[in-house]
Protein backbone atom coordinates (compact mmCIF):
# COMPACT_ATOMS: atom_id res chain seq x y z
CA UNK A 1 0.00 0.00 0.00
CA UNK A 2 1.60 3.28 -0.83
CA UNK A 3 1.99 5.33 2.58
CA UNK A 4 -0.57 8.06 2.98
CA UNK A 5 1.81 10.98 5.04
CA UNK A 6 -1.62 12.44 5.89
CA UNK A 7 -2.94 9.32 7.11
CA UNK A 8 -0.01 8.45 9.00
CA UNK A 9 0.32 11.41 10.54
CA UNK A 10 -3.37 11.28 11.55
CA UNK A 11 -3.07 8.02 13.68
CA UNK A 12 -0.10 9.00 15.35
CA UNK A 13 -1.11 12.30 16.40
CA UNK A 14 -4.27 11.33 17.11
CA UNK A 15 -3.17 8.30 18.95
CA UNK A 16 -0.97 10.41 21.29
CA UNK A 17 -4.23 12.64 22.01
CA UNK A 18 -6.54 10.24 22.20
CA UNK A 19 -4.44 7.96 24.79
CA UNK A 20 -3.38 11.31 26.35
CA UNK A 21 -7.22 12.30 27.09
CA UNK A 22 -7.41 8.27 28.79
CA UNK A 23 -4.51 9.08 30.86
CA UNK A 24 -6.02 12.66 32.44
CA UNK A 25 -9.12 11.10 33.18
CA UNK A 26 -7.66 7.68 35.00
CA UNK A 27 -5.18 9.86 36.88
CA UNK A 28 -7.84 12.56 37.57
CA UNK A 29 -10.25 10.14 38.69
CA UNK A 30 -8.10 7.99 40.74
CA UNK A 31 -5.75 10.84 42.52
CA UNK A 32 -3.05 8.63 41.06
CA UNK A 33 0.39 10.70 41.83
CA UNK A 34 -1.29 13.00 43.41
CA UNK A 35 -3.60 13.84 40.12
CA UNK A 36 -2.33 16.35 37.46
CA UNK A 37 -1.74 19.52 39.11
CA UNK A 38 -4.81 21.97 39.35
CA UNK A 39 -3.02 24.44 36.72
CA UNK A 40 -2.26 21.21 34.53
CA UNK A 41 -5.83 19.75 33.55
CA UNK A 42 -6.78 22.27 31.17
CA UNK A 43 -3.67 22.43 29.43
CA UNK A 44 -3.49 18.38 29.77
CA UNK A 45 -7.45 18.30 28.00
CA UNK A 46 -6.62 20.93 25.58
CA UNK A 47 -2.94 19.19 24.67
CA UNK A 48 -5.33 16.07 24.34
CA UNK A 49 -7.57 17.70 22.08
CA UNK A 50 -5.57 19.19 19.79
CA UNK A 51 -3.43 16.60 19.22
CA UNK A 52 -6.58 14.45 17.93
CA UNK A 53 -7.92 17.60 15.83
CA UNK A 54 -4.69 17.75 14.43
CA UNK A 55 -4.64 14.70 13.67
CA UNK A 56 -8.23 14.32 12.33
CA UNK A 57 -7.67 17.21 10.25
CA UNK A 58 -4.67 15.74 8.66
CA UNK A 59 -6.46 12.73 7.34
CA UNK A 60 -9.47 15.35 5.53
CA UNK A 61 -5.70 15.97 3.31
CA UNK A 62 -6.28 12.33 2.37
CA UNK A 63 -9.49 13.08 0.43
CA UNK A 64 -9.87 13.91 -3.31
CA UNK A 65 -13.37 15.20 -2.87
CA UNK A 66 -13.23 16.60 0.27
CA UNK A 67 -16.33 18.76 0.05
CA UNK A 68 -18.41 15.43 0.67
CA UNK A 69 -16.39 14.95 4.02
CA UNK A 70 -19.55 15.73 5.98
CA UNK A 71 -21.62 12.84 4.60
CA UNK A 72 -18.89 10.59 6.04
CA UNK A 73 -20.60 9.82 9.55
CA UNK A 74 -23.76 8.21 7.97
CA UNK A 75 -23.09 4.44 7.41
CA UNK A 76 -22.31 4.00 11.53
CA UNK A 77 -24.31 0.28 10.59
CA UNK A 78 -21.65 -0.70 8.32
CA UNK A 79 -18.40 1.26 8.12
CA UNK A 80 -16.23 1.45 10.76
CA UNK A 81 -14.77 4.67 8.88
CA UNK A 82 -18.11 5.97 9.88
CA UNK A 83 -18.07 4.59 13.45
CA UNK A 84 -14.64 6.21 14.16
CA UNK A 85 -16.24 9.58 13.11
CA UNK A 86 -18.91 9.63 15.00
CA UNK A 87 -17.09 8.73 17.92
CA UNK A 88 -14.34 11.58 17.66
CA UNK A 89 -16.91 14.11 16.79
CA UNK A 90 -18.44 13.31 20.11
CA UNK A 91 -15.59 13.71 21.78
CA UNK A 92 -15.55 17.60 21.57
CA UNK A 93 -18.78 17.92 23.61
CA UNK A 94 -18.29 15.32 26.01
CA UNK A 95 -14.39 16.78 27.14
CA UNK A 96 -16.14 20.62 27.57
CA UNK A 97 -18.83 18.85 29.88
CA UNK A 98 -15.95 16.87 31.52
CA UNK A 99 -14.19 20.23 31.86
CA UNK A 100 -16.99 22.18 33.41
CA UNK A 101 -18.19 19.66 35.83
CA UNK A 102 -14.32 19.16 36.82
CA UNK A 103 -13.99 23.26 37.51
CA UNK A 104 -17.31 23.37 39.15
CA UNK A 105 -18.65 22.38 42.78
CA UNK A 106 -20.81 20.11 41.46
CA UNK A 107 -20.49 17.00 43.13
CA UNK A 108 -17.49 14.48 42.36
CA UNK A 109 -19.58 11.44 40.80
CA UNK A 110 -20.86 13.58 37.95
CA UNK A 111 -17.34 14.87 36.93
CA UNK A 112 -15.79 11.37 37.13
CA UNK A 113 -18.83 9.90 35.02
CA UNK A 114 -18.07 12.48 32.69
CA UNK A 115 -14.63 11.87 32.36
CA UNK A 116 -15.38 7.90 32.31
CA UNK A 117 -17.93 8.75 29.05
CA UNK A 118 -14.80 11.02 27.61
CA UNK A 119 -12.14 7.91 28.06
CA UNK A 120 -14.80 5.17 26.52
CA UNK A 121 -15.36 7.53 23.43
CA UNK A 122 -11.34 8.08 23.47
CA UNK A 123 -10.81 4.02 23.52
CA UNK A 124 -13.64 3.59 20.85
CA UNK A 125 -12.07 5.93 18.28
CA UNK A 126 -8.25 4.15 18.76
CA UNK A 127 -9.88 0.62 18.17
CA UNK A 128 -12.38 1.96 15.10
CA UNK A 129 -9.23 3.56 13.65
CA UNK A 130 -7.48 0.33 13.84
CA UNK A 131 -10.40 -1.36 12.60
CA UNK A 132 -10.74 0.33 9.74
CA UNK A 133 -7.73 -1.59 8.38
CA UNK A 134 -8.16 -4.45 10.53
CA UNK A 135 -11.66 -5.69 8.34
CA UNK A 136 -10.25 -5.34 5.48
CA UNK A 137 -9.97 -9.32 4.45
CA UNK A 138 -8.18 -8.06 0.79
CA UNK A 139 -5.07 -7.27 2.95
CA UNK A 140 -3.66 -10.57 4.95
CA UNK A 141 -1.39 -8.57 6.77
CA UNK A 142 -3.83 -5.91 8.24
CA UNK A 143 -6.82 -8.55 8.68
CA UNK A 144 -5.98 -9.25 12.22
CA UNK A 145 -7.11 -8.47 16.12
CA UNK A 146 -3.25 -7.64 16.60
CA UNK A 147 -3.85 -4.46 14.40
CA UNK A 148 -6.65 -2.76 16.55
CA UNK A 149 -5.14 -4.00 20.07
CA UNK A 150 -1.93 -2.05 18.93
CA UNK A 151 -3.81 1.05 18.08
CA UNK A 152 -5.00 1.26 21.44
CA UNK A 153 -1.65 0.00 22.79
CA UNK A 154 0.84 2.34 21.06
CA UNK A 155 -2.11 5.17 21.50
CA UNK A 156 -2.15 5.07 25.44
CA UNK A 157 1.55 4.46 25.37
CA UNK A 158 2.56 7.72 23.48
CA UNK A 159 -0.48 9.64 25.56
CA UNK A 160 1.48 8.47 28.73
CA UNK A 161 4.48 10.20 27.53
CA UNK A 162 2.53 13.22 26.32
CA UNK A 163 1.32 13.82 29.82
CA UNK A 164 4.72 13.65 31.44
CA UNK A 165 5.84 16.90 30.06
CA UNK A 166 3.12 19.17 31.56
CA UNK A 167 2.93 17.24 34.62
CA UNK A 168 6.64 18.44 34.49
CA UNK A 169 5.85 21.76 33.91
CA UNK A 170 3.04 22.23 36.05
CA UNK A 171 5.16 20.23 39.07
CA UNK A 172 3.47 16.98 39.44
CA UNK A 173 5.01 13.87 40.53
CA UNK A 174 6.60 12.93 37.04
CA UNK A 175 8.35 10.23 38.52
CA UNK A 176 5.24 8.29 40.20
CA UNK A 177 4.00 8.18 36.51
CA UNK A 178 7.22 6.29 34.88
CA UNK A 179 6.59 3.42 36.19
CA UNK A 180 3.43 3.17 34.36
CA UNK A 181 4.10 4.69 31.10
CA UNK A 182 6.89 1.75 30.95
CA UNK A 183 4.34 -0.58 31.79
CA UNK A 184 2.53 0.82 28.91
CA UNK A 185 5.79 1.04 26.77
CA UNK A 186 6.28 -2.83 27.63
CA UNK A 187 2.68 -3.21 26.43
CA UNK A 188 3.02 -2.19 23.12
CA UNK A 189 5.84 -3.60 22.55
CA UNK A 190 4.84 -6.75 23.24
CA UNK A 191 2.07 -6.28 20.88
CA UNK A 192 4.15 -5.00 18.26
CA UNK A 193 6.97 -7.68 18.67
CA UNK A 194 4.30 -10.57 18.20
CA UNK A 195 2.83 -8.53 15.03
CA UNK A 196 6.33 -8.83 12.96
CA UNK A 197 7.39 -11.68 14.49
CA UNK A 198 3.69 -12.97 12.80
CA UNK A 199 4.67 -11.80 9.72
CA UNK A 200 8.56 -12.17 9.45
CA UNK A 201 8.55 -15.37 7.37
CA UNK A 202 5.86 -14.44 4.77
CA UNK A 203 2.77 -16.12 5.08
CA UNK A 204 0.92 -16.93 1.55
CA UNK A 205 -2.89 -16.38 1.80
CA UNK A 206 -4.11 -16.17 -1.47
CA UNK A 207 -2.47 -17.95 -4.33
CA UNK A 208 -2.37 -17.24 -8.20
CA UNK A 209 -4.47 -20.30 -8.51
CA UNK A 210 -7.10 -18.90 -6.21
CA UNK A 211 -7.56 -15.29 -8.25
CA UNK A 212 -7.49 -17.22 -11.19
CA UNK A 213 -9.33 -20.40 -10.95
CA UNK A 214 -8.18 -22.33 -13.79
CA UNK A 215 -7.03 -25.40 -12.77
CA UNK A 216 -3.82 -24.91 -14.20
CA UNK A 217 -0.52 -25.50 -11.79
CA UNK A 218 1.06 -22.91 -13.13
CA UNK A 219 -0.36 -19.34 -13.79
CA UNK A 220 1.76 -16.28 -15.13
CA UNK A 221 1.05 -12.71 -15.65
CA UNK A 222 1.99 -12.13 -19.67
CA UNK A 223 1.00 -8.35 -20.23
CA UNK A 224 -0.91 -6.35 -17.87
CA UNK A 225 -2.56 -4.62 -20.40
CA UNK A 226 -1.27 -0.89 -19.67
CA UNK A 227 2.24 0.31 -20.60
CA UNK A 228 2.81 2.51 -17.58
CA UNK A 229 0.88 2.79 -13.76
CA UNK A 230 -2.38 2.93 -13.60
CA UNK A 231 -4.54 3.90 -9.87
CA UNK A 232 -4.01 0.32 -9.12
CA UNK A 233 -0.35 -0.19 -9.59
CA UNK A 234 0.00 3.56 -8.03
CA UNK A 235 -2.01 2.24 -5.30
CA UNK A 236 -1.71 -1.01 -4.71
CA UNK A 237 2.02 -2.09 -6.09
CA UNK A 238 4.54 -0.35 -4.28
CA UNK A 239 7.93 -2.49 -3.64
CA UNK A 240 9.32 -1.42 -0.75
CA UNK A 241 13.30 -2.45 -0.67
CA UNK A 242 14.47 -5.12 1.85
CA UNK A 243 17.25 -3.21 3.32
CA UNK A 244 14.85 -0.21 3.67
CA UNK A 245 12.26 -1.45 5.73
CA UNK A 246 15.00 -3.44 7.56
CA UNK A 247 16.48 0.07 8.64
CA UNK A 248 13.52 1.97 8.74
CA UNK A 249 11.94 -0.93 11.63
CA UNK A 250 15.56 -0.08 13.40
CA UNK A 251 14.02 3.21 13.63
CA UNK A 252 10.95 2.36 14.72
CA UNK A 253 11.90 0.02 17.38
CA UNK A 254 14.94 2.58 18.88
CA UNK A 255 13.30 6.03 18.72
CA UNK A 256 9.51 4.92 19.26
CA UNK A 257 10.96 2.05 22.88
CA UNK A 258 14.67 2.19 22.78
CA UNK A 259 15.19 5.37 23.53
CA UNK A 260 12.41 6.48 25.88
CA UNK A 261 13.33 3.44 27.74
CA UNK A 262 16.51 4.54 28.33
CA UNK A 263 15.77 7.98 29.39
CA UNK A 264 12.91 7.26 31.49
CA UNK A 265 14.24 4.73 33.08
CA UNK A 266 17.60 6.90 34.24
CA UNK A 267 15.16 9.09 35.67
CA UNK A 268 14.89 11.84 33.39
CA UNK A 269 11.79 14.22 34.93
CA UNK A 270 12.46 17.63 33.61
CA UNK A 271 10.27 19.57 31.25
CA UNK A 272 12.95 19.08 28.41
CA UNK A 273 14.27 15.90 29.56
CA UNK A 274 10.03 14.29 29.03
CA UNK A 275 9.20 16.50 25.60
CA UNK A 276 12.50 15.10 24.00
CA UNK A 277 11.88 11.42 25.26
CA UNK A 278 7.74 11.92 23.69
CA UNK A 279 9.56 13.60 20.17
CA UNK A 280 11.71 10.89 19.80
CA UNK A 281 8.60 8.44 20.60
CA UNK A 282 6.30 10.35 18.22
CA UNK A 283 9.11 9.91 15.16
CA UNK A 284 9.89 6.14 15.80
CA UNK A 285 5.69 5.72 15.61
CA UNK A 286 5.76 7.45 12.43
CA UNK A 287 7.98 4.97 11.25
CA UNK A 288 6.32 2.15 12.50
CA UNK A 289 3.37 3.50 10.68
CA UNK A 290 4.76 3.98 7.60
CA UNK A 291 6.09 0.61 7.69
CA UNK A 292 2.33 -0.55 8.61
CA UNK A 293 1.39 0.63 5.34
CA UNK A 294 4.40 -0.23 3.09
CA UNK A 295 5.02 -3.77 4.04
CA UNK A 296 0.77 -4.32 3.70
CA UNK A 297 -0.01 -6.34 0.20
CA UNK A 298 -3.47 -6.08 -0.95
CA UNK A 299 -4.49 -9.11 -3.31
CA UNK A 300 -4.92 -7.17 -6.59
CA UNK A 301 -1.23 -7.64 -6.80
CA UNK A 302 -2.25 -11.13 -7.90
CA UNK A 303 -3.64 -9.55 -11.37
CA UNK A 304 -0.33 -7.57 -11.34
CA UNK A 305 2.41 -10.35 -11.81
CA UNK A 306 2.52 -11.11 -8.50
CA UNK A 307 1.85 -15.09 -6.91
CA UNK A 308 0.89 -15.05 -3.44
CA UNK A 309 -0.48 -12.66 -1.02
CA UNK B 1 -32.96 -10.27 -9.50
CA UNK B 2 -28.80 -10.23 -10.52
CA UNK B 3 -27.35 -8.65 -13.38
CA UNK B 4 -24.51 -9.55 -14.78
CA UNK B 5 -22.16 -10.45 -17.64
CA UNK B 6 -20.78 -13.70 -18.00
CA UNK B 7 -17.21 -13.38 -20.36
CA UNK B 8 -15.60 -16.37 -22.44
CA UNK B 9 -12.22 -17.11 -21.83
CA UNK B 10 -12.00 -19.59 -24.17
CA UNK B 11 -12.94 -16.97 -26.64
CA UNK B 12 -11.42 -14.21 -25.35
CA UNK B 13 -8.76 -12.70 -27.68
CA UNK B 14 -7.42 -10.28 -26.03
CA UNK B 15 -8.83 -7.36 -28.34
CA UNK B 16 -9.60 -4.60 -25.94
CA UNK B 17 -12.62 -3.59 -28.22
CA UNK B 18 -14.38 -4.02 -24.70
CA UNK B 19 -12.41 -1.50 -22.83
CA UNK B 20 -12.49 1.10 -25.90
CA UNK B 21 -16.25 0.72 -25.96
CA UNK B 22 -16.90 1.19 -22.10
CA UNK B 23 -14.18 4.40 -22.43
CA UNK B 24 -16.16 5.71 -25.17
CA UNK B 25 -19.85 5.27 -23.95
CA UNK B 26 -18.65 6.47 -20.28
CA UNK B 27 -17.33 9.34 -21.97
CA UNK B 28 -20.67 9.81 -23.53
CA UNK B 29 -22.72 9.24 -20.86
CA UNK B 30 -24.02 11.57 -18.11
CA UNK B 31 -23.28 8.70 -15.57
CA UNK B 32 -19.99 7.81 -14.73
CA UNK B 33 -18.77 10.75 -16.61
CA UNK B 34 -15.70 11.40 -19.00
CA UNK B 35 -12.90 9.08 -18.05
CA UNK B 36 -9.83 11.20 -17.83
CA UNK B 37 -6.51 10.42 -19.51
CA UNK B 38 -3.68 11.68 -17.70
CA UNK B 39 -0.88 12.74 -20.13
CA UNK B 40 -2.13 10.84 -23.14
CA UNK B 41 -0.01 12.22 -25.33
CA UNK B 42 3.29 12.32 -22.86
CA UNK B 43 5.82 9.46 -21.73
CA UNK B 44 3.74 7.86 -19.52
CA UNK B 45 0.34 7.55 -20.54
CA UNK B 46 -2.22 6.77 -17.65
CA UNK B 47 -6.21 6.96 -17.13
CA UNK B 48 -8.96 5.19 -15.74
CA UNK B 49 -10.61 2.48 -17.28
CA UNK B 50 -13.08 0.23 -15.84
CA UNK B 51 -12.43 -2.75 -17.78
CA UNK B 52 -8.81 -3.63 -17.98
CA UNK B 53 -7.57 -6.95 -20.05
CA UNK B 54 -4.58 -9.05 -18.71
CA UNK B 55 -3.25 -11.88 -20.17
CA UNK B 56 -2.24 -14.68 -18.90
CA UNK B 57 -0.44 -17.88 -19.61
CA UNK B 58 -1.45 -21.46 -17.88
CA UNK B 59 0.51 -24.13 -17.63
CA UNK B 60 4.01 -24.57 -19.10
CA UNK B 61 5.01 -24.90 -22.86
CA UNK B 62 4.06 -27.03 -24.35
CA UNK B 63 1.28 -27.25 -22.68
CA UNK B 64 0.80 -24.22 -22.19
CA UNK B 65 -2.19 -21.66 -22.98
CA UNK B 66 -2.52 -17.73 -23.00
CA UNK B 67 -5.80 -16.77 -21.52
CA UNK B 68 -6.66 -13.16 -21.80
CA UNK B 69 -9.07 -11.88 -18.69
CA UNK B 70 -10.44 -9.13 -18.87
CA UNK B 71 -11.42 -7.46 -15.65
CA UNK B 72 -14.65 -5.13 -14.58
CA UNK B 73 -16.67 -4.77 -11.69
CA UNK B 74 -18.19 -8.34 -10.83
CA UNK B 75 -20.96 -6.88 -8.93
CA UNK B 76 -20.89 -8.85 -5.77
CA UNK B 77 -23.59 -9.84 -3.27
CA UNK B 78 -21.74 -9.32 -0.77
CA UNK B 79 -20.16 -6.50 -1.56
CA UNK B 80 -17.19 -5.32 0.99
CA UNK B 81 -17.05 -1.62 -1.41
CA UNK B 82 -20.31 -1.03 -0.83
CA UNK B 83 -20.16 -1.64 3.85
CA UNK B 84 -16.95 -0.35 4.05
CA UNK B 85 -17.93 3.01 2.53
CA UNK B 86 -18.74 5.92 4.88
CA UNK B 87 -21.04 8.13 2.72
CA UNK B 88 -23.02 5.76 1.54
CA UNK B 89 -22.04 7.04 -2.28
CA UNK B 90 -21.12 3.07 -3.08
CA UNK B 91 -24.51 1.44 -2.94
CA UNK B 92 -26.13 -2.09 -4.44
CA UNK B 93 -29.40 -1.44 -6.46
CA UNK B 94 -32.29 -3.86 -6.27
CA UNK B 95 -31.14 -5.35 -10.26
CA UNK B 96 -27.68 -6.52 -8.90
CA UNK B 97 -25.67 -3.09 -10.28
CA UNK B 98 -22.63 -2.25 -7.75
CA UNK B 99 -23.26 1.79 -8.29
CA UNK B 100 -20.87 4.87 -6.66
CA UNK B 101 -23.25 7.88 -5.97
CA UNK B 102 -20.72 10.90 -7.66
CA UNK B 103 -22.67 13.55 -5.57
CA UNK B 104 -21.91 11.73 -2.47
CA UNK B 105 -18.49 10.02 -3.05
CA UNK B 106 -15.81 12.07 -1.02
CA UNK B 107 -12.82 9.94 -2.40
CA UNK B 108 -11.35 8.41 0.26
CA UNK B 109 -10.33 5.77 -1.98
CA UNK B 110 -11.68 2.68 1.04
CA UNK B 111 -13.84 1.18 -1.39
CA UNK B 112 -10.96 0.43 -3.43
CA UNK B 113 -9.08 -1.06 -0.39
CA UNK B 114 -11.81 -3.45 -0.20
CA UNK B 115 -12.28 -4.64 -3.71
CA UNK B 116 -9.77 -7.75 -4.73
CA UNK B 117 -10.53 -7.25 -8.12
CA UNK B 118 -9.34 -3.97 -8.34
CA UNK B 119 -13.02 -2.67 -9.59
CA UNK B 120 -12.57 1.21 -8.43
CA UNK B 121 -10.43 3.42 -9.81
CA UNK B 122 -10.16 7.06 -8.48
CA UNK B 123 -10.72 9.96 -11.01
CA UNK B 124 -8.46 12.42 -9.95
CA UNK B 125 -10.08 15.36 -11.70
CA UNK B 126 -12.89 14.92 -10.31
CA UNK B 127 -12.04 13.08 -6.99
CA UNK B 128 -14.56 10.50 -7.33
CA UNK B 129 -14.15 6.83 -7.79
CA UNK B 130 -14.87 5.65 -10.62
CA UNK B 131 -16.13 2.32 -11.64
CA UNK B 132 -18.42 -0.59 -14.19
CA UNK B 133 -21.96 0.65 -14.04
CA UNK B 134 -22.89 -2.23 -15.74
CA UNK B 135 -24.21 0.08 -18.60
CA UNK B 136 -27.15 0.90 -16.56
CA UNK B 137 -28.13 3.84 -18.51
CA UNK B 138 -27.91 1.95 -21.95
CA UNK B 139 -29.67 -1.32 -20.52
CA UNK B 140 -33.36 0.40 -19.41
CA UNK B 141 -33.27 3.71 -22.06
CA UNK B 142 -36.08 2.89 -23.79
CA UNK B 143 -34.90 5.41 -26.58
CA UNK B 144 -32.72 2.45 -27.68
CA UNK B 145 -33.85 -0.48 -30.04
CA UNK B 146 -34.49 -3.55 -27.60
CA UNK B 147 -30.97 -5.34 -28.98
CA UNK B 148 -28.96 -2.44 -27.78
CA UNK B 149 -29.90 -2.07 -24.22
CA UNK B 150 -27.01 -4.38 -23.49
CA UNK B 151 -23.64 -2.84 -21.86
CA UNK B 152 -21.65 -1.29 -24.30
CA UNK B 153 -18.84 -3.81 -24.35
CA UNK B 154 -21.15 -6.96 -24.77
CA UNK B 155 -22.01 -5.27 -28.17
CA UNK B 156 -18.74 -4.76 -29.09
CA UNK B 157 -16.91 -8.18 -28.56
CA UNK B 158 -15.89 -9.22 -31.89
CA UNK B 159 -15.98 -13.26 -30.65
CA UNK B 160 -19.34 -12.61 -28.62
CA UNK B 161 -17.38 -13.47 -25.93
CA UNK B 162 -19.64 -11.26 -23.29
CA UNK B 163 -22.93 -12.01 -22.57
CA UNK B 164 -25.46 -9.80 -20.55
CA UNK B 165 -28.73 -11.00 -18.30
CA UNK B 166 -30.12 -12.08 -15.11
CA UNK B 167 -28.40 -14.93 -13.61
CA UNK B 168 -31.44 -15.14 -11.13
CA UNK B 169 -33.71 -16.23 -14.38
CA UNK B 170 -32.72 -19.71 -14.97
CA UNK B 171 -33.43 -19.58 -18.98
CA UNK B 172 -31.19 -16.72 -19.62
CA UNK B 173 -28.26 -17.30 -21.64
CA UNK B 174 -25.89 -16.33 -18.53
CA UNK B 175 -27.45 -18.52 -16.51
CA UNK B 176 -27.34 -21.29 -18.81
CA UNK B 177 -23.91 -21.11 -19.67
CA UNK B 178 -22.33 -20.20 -16.17
CA UNK B 179 -24.04 -23.71 -14.97
CA UNK B 180 -22.43 -25.38 -18.13
CA UNK B 181 -18.83 -24.04 -18.35
CA UNK B 182 -18.60 -21.68 -14.83
CA UNK B 183 -15.35 -21.31 -13.40
CA UNK B 184 -15.06 -21.44 -10.16
CA UNK B 185 -15.50 -17.43 -8.65
CA UNK B 186 -12.25 -15.75 -8.36
CA UNK B 187 -10.41 -15.43 -4.50
CA UNK B 188 -13.57 -17.18 -2.90
CA UNK B 189 -12.51 -17.52 0.07
CA UNK B 190 -12.79 -13.98 0.68
CA UNK B 191 -16.44 -14.61 0.21
CA UNK B 192 -17.56 -11.87 -1.73
CA UNK B 193 -19.71 -14.12 -4.23
CA UNK B 194 -18.52 -12.49 -7.25
CA UNK B 195 -21.80 -12.39 -9.73
CA UNK B 196 -20.45 -12.22 -13.40
CA UNK B 197 -19.19 -15.40 -14.28
CA UNK B 198 -16.17 -16.38 -16.00
CA UNK B 199 -16.35 -19.20 -18.48
CA UNK B 200 -13.06 -21.45 -17.83
CA UNK B 201 -11.24 -22.52 -21.23
CA UNK B 202 -12.53 -25.74 -22.61
CA UNK B 203 -9.88 -28.59 -22.41
CA UNK B 204 -8.38 -28.92 -26.22
CA UNK B 205 -6.59 -31.33 -27.02
CA UNK B 206 -3.58 -31.63 -27.03
CA UNK B 207 -1.46 -31.44 -30.59
CA UNK B 208 1.84 -33.22 -29.90
CA UNK B 209 4.38 -30.51 -31.76
CA UNK B 210 7.08 -32.98 -32.13
CA UNK B 211 5.19 -35.71 -33.67
CA UNK B 212 6.28 -36.45 -36.89
CA UNK B 213 9.54 -34.49 -36.87
CA UNK B 214 12.02 -37.30 -37.73
CA UNK B 215 15.04 -35.74 -39.07
CA UNK B 216 16.79 -37.83 -41.16
CA UNK B 217 14.12 -38.08 -43.82
CA UNK B 218 15.60 -38.13 -47.71
CA UNK B 219 14.34 -35.25 -50.14
CA UNK B 220 12.44 -37.81 -52.33
CA UNK B 221 10.29 -38.52 -49.49
CA UNK B 222 10.26 -34.95 -48.05
CA UNK B 223 8.76 -33.98 -51.57
CA UNK B 224 6.51 -36.91 -51.63
CA UNK B 225 5.10 -36.03 -48.93
CA UNK B 226 4.80 -32.04 -49.14
CA UNK B 227 3.03 -32.48 -52.96
CA UNK B 228 0.46 -35.23 -50.64
CA UNK B 229 1.45 -38.35 -52.14
CA UNK B 230 2.64 -40.41 -49.32
CA UNK B 231 0.58 -40.37 -45.74
CA UNK B 232 2.08 -39.47 -42.80
CA UNK B 233 5.96 -39.21 -41.81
Amino acid sequence: MRPALSVIFFTVSSGAGLGLLVWLVVLTATGFAGGPPVAAFLPMLALGVILTTAGLMSSTLHLANPKNAWRAFSRVRTSWLSREGVLAIALYPVAAIYAGLVYSSAPATFSILAGGLLAILALGVLFCTGMIYACLKTIPRWHTRLVPVGYVALGLYSGALAALPLMALYGGDVSALIGPSLWLLGAALLVKAIYYQRFRIPVVQHTINAALPLGSKTIRLLDVGHTHGTFLTDEFCFVLARGHAAWLRLIALICGFGLPLLILSAGANGVAATAFTFVVCAAGLLAERWLFFAEAQHVVRLYHGGTGV
Amino acid sequence: MRLGLTIDLDTCVGCHACAVACKEWNGESKMAGPLPDYKPYGNDPSGVWLNRIRNFECGSYPESKTVNVPMSCLHCEEAACVSVCPTGASYKRDDGIVLVDPEKCMGCNYCAWACPYGARELDQNEGVMKKCTLCVDRIYDERLPEAERQPACVLACPTSARMFGDFDDPSSDVAKAAAARGMSPMLNDLGYKPVNSYLAPRAAPQVNVDAGASPNKSLAQLLSKWVGMSKGN
